[in-house]
């Protein structure tokens, strides 16, 4: 039963210890994933972060954040000095990451996230078109969000065709004569393809799919979640959708851009913010501190791109020489950070929590280690084995210093790993 | 050659496909194998195990059985001999 008056700190001292949290832990020399001792690994030592799913701010984004945090906490809708200054705030945000994007800043808007960005994209697209039809086509391969806003709508007008997914080759490239059947069926009303994919990191072929949705009259929206921050900025598309995780900046910072040309409008009421896309007000700080990383990630981004790569093609090399192992992705048309592998006879759940417990982050899309118990949608639609799979996404180098020596690290107990984890099923030698 | 039949219902991704695999270990080239299992990765994994193996998927059908539950079947010809992956 709870004391009145008595509380504890959000933030218990055994959290801020996490290696993750720079909040109380950082060295004065950085801010970044550094070497710290893990208060929960069962194995004390140094922490490898393999999964930019969720990574630390990079150290400027933070910076920039924490001050933020005290300068720009009004409401930027007032009138008066505090609410002008959160304003001027947020507008200078919004110019930044506009002008990186390629857009002008009345096109982009701040909204909670990068999947509440693709839902709000195409149900705005389906909205403005709804005298041409209900039906919406997307790339198997796409991100839950849109598969599953997809099935909604068709689920629950009790049509089937008003949602098709369309098939991915086993590369997770999107087959483009399907896509064109797609396309041409009548009452398509807007087609969704990501960038690139961000669990194995195949790039799609923007420029063939926009000719082809150019060609219907169908618009097309682009997820570049996976792909901002990492490569050029996608310029065929008539919907953008990114997130500011993607580029070293905070959660909570998704970015949806409309341009004038597109016909676009929202679903339900009114709303007076971001340009009306959205009725979540967005947060001064965190869209600053978004702002920031894209300044740092953009400025160093070649030399990443390379040294990413390279880092990956390692990682390629040595997966594929773990016998039965099937390193699945474009070998060469992909993103530079991304690398995935499926070990035959091999738990995935099993696999992480062995790379864990040596001091490894990796993701998986192997069933096991999802809430449903379904293997990643990705894995499935390319046809590659979806059990013993590792995902690993490079965090960018401005937040992992140590990113080459962990990824050499990684490469000397992988093939162990893997063999120990085969022997506790007996599958060895099979 | 008698047909074998691997029962791997209720058993989790990766068990179905290394109990297929252990039943194809040293069965000659040409006997039929066939699988039931109610993973959802089965699915996806049993159709992947025979390409890597190159083994024939010949059919894969949805079944239910007397107590109303559903599983799959799966019917896997064992191909030639693999080289020594290690």
């Amino acid at each position: 039963m709870p004391t009145q008056g008595a509380h504890l700190p959000v933030l218990t001292y055994f959290q801020r210890r996490k290696p993750y949290s720079s909040v109380a832990s950082a060295p004065v020399s950085g801010w970044g994933y550094r070497r710290r001792v893990s208060p929960t690994s069962a194995t004390p030592g140094p922490r490898a972060l393999l999964d930019a799913a969720g990574t630390p701010l990079l150290p400027a984004a933070r910076d920039t954040l924490l001050a933020a945090l005290d300068a720009g906490w009004a409401d930027p809708r007032r009138l008066h000095a505090e609410g002008r200054q959160a304003r001027a705030l947020l507008d200078r945000a919004r110019e930044v990451v506009a002008a990186g994007l390629g857009v002008r800043p009345p096109e982009l808007s701040f909204v909670p996230s990068g999947p509440v960005a693709l839902r709000a994209g195409c149900e705005g697209l389906m909205h403005a078109g709804r005298r041409r039809g209900k039906r919406l086509v997307a790339s198997a391969v796409e991100h839950s969000a849109v598969l599953t806003l997809g099935r909604h709508l068709a689920a629950a007008s009790g049509d089937p065709s008003l949602f098709e997914e369309v098939r991915v080759d086993a590369l997770g490239r999107v087959d483009l004569d399907a896509l064109e059947s797609a396309l041409a069926r009548p009452g398509t009303t807007a087609a969704a393809v990501q960038s690139a994919n961000g669990e194995v990191g195949t790039r799609q072929p923007l420029a063939a799919v926009d000719e082809r949705t150019r060609a219907r009259g169908v618009p097309l929206l682009v997820d570049a979640m996976a792909s901002l921050g990492r490569e050029p900025v996608p310029t065929s598309y008539d919907v953008l959708v990114g997130d500011a995780r993607s580029w070293g900046g905070p959660g909570g910072v998704g970015v949806l851009v409309v341009p004038e040309r597109t016909r676009w409008r929202r679903a339900g009421p009114v709303s007076e913010l971001e340009g009306g896309r959205t009725d979540a007000e967005p947060v001064v700080a965190l869209a600053l501190a978004a702002a920031e990383a894209w300044q740092q990630t953009e400025a160093t981004r070649a030399a990443e791109h390379a040294r990413a790569a390279s880092l990956v093609a390692r990682i390629r090399a040595a997966a594929a020489a773990i016998p039965d192992t099937e390193v699945v992705g474009d070998p060469r048309d992909r993103l530079p950070h991304v690398v995935t592998f499926s070990c035959l006879y091999v738990d995935g759940e099993a696999l992480v929590t062995e790379l864990d417990r040596r001091g490894f982050a990796v993701a998986s899309g192997s069933a096991c280690t999802s809430s449903t118990l379904e293997p990643s949608h990705v894995l499935a639609a390319m046809g590659v084995l979806t059990h013993g799979n590792v995902r690993v996404t490079l965090p960018l180098e401005g937040v992992a210093p140590d990113r080459e020596a962990d990824v050499e690290r990684f490469l000397a107990v992988l093939p162990d790993a893997v063999a120990t984890v085969r022997a506790q099923l007996g599958a060895a030698g099979l | 050659m008698t047909p074998v039949e691997v029962d791997a219902r209720g058993l989790r991704c990766p068990l179905p496909v290394i109990r297929l695999a252990a039943a194809a270990r040293g069965a000659a080239p040409g006997t039929v194998i066939t699988v039931l299992a109610t993973d959802p990765a089965a699915r996806h994994d049993v159709p992947a195990w025979c390409r890597m193996r190159r083994h024939e998927l010949r059919d894969v059908t949805d079944e239910v059985a007397g107590d109303g539950s559903t599983h799959q079947r799966f019917t896997v010809v064992v191909g030639e001999p693999a080289p020594v992956s290690d």
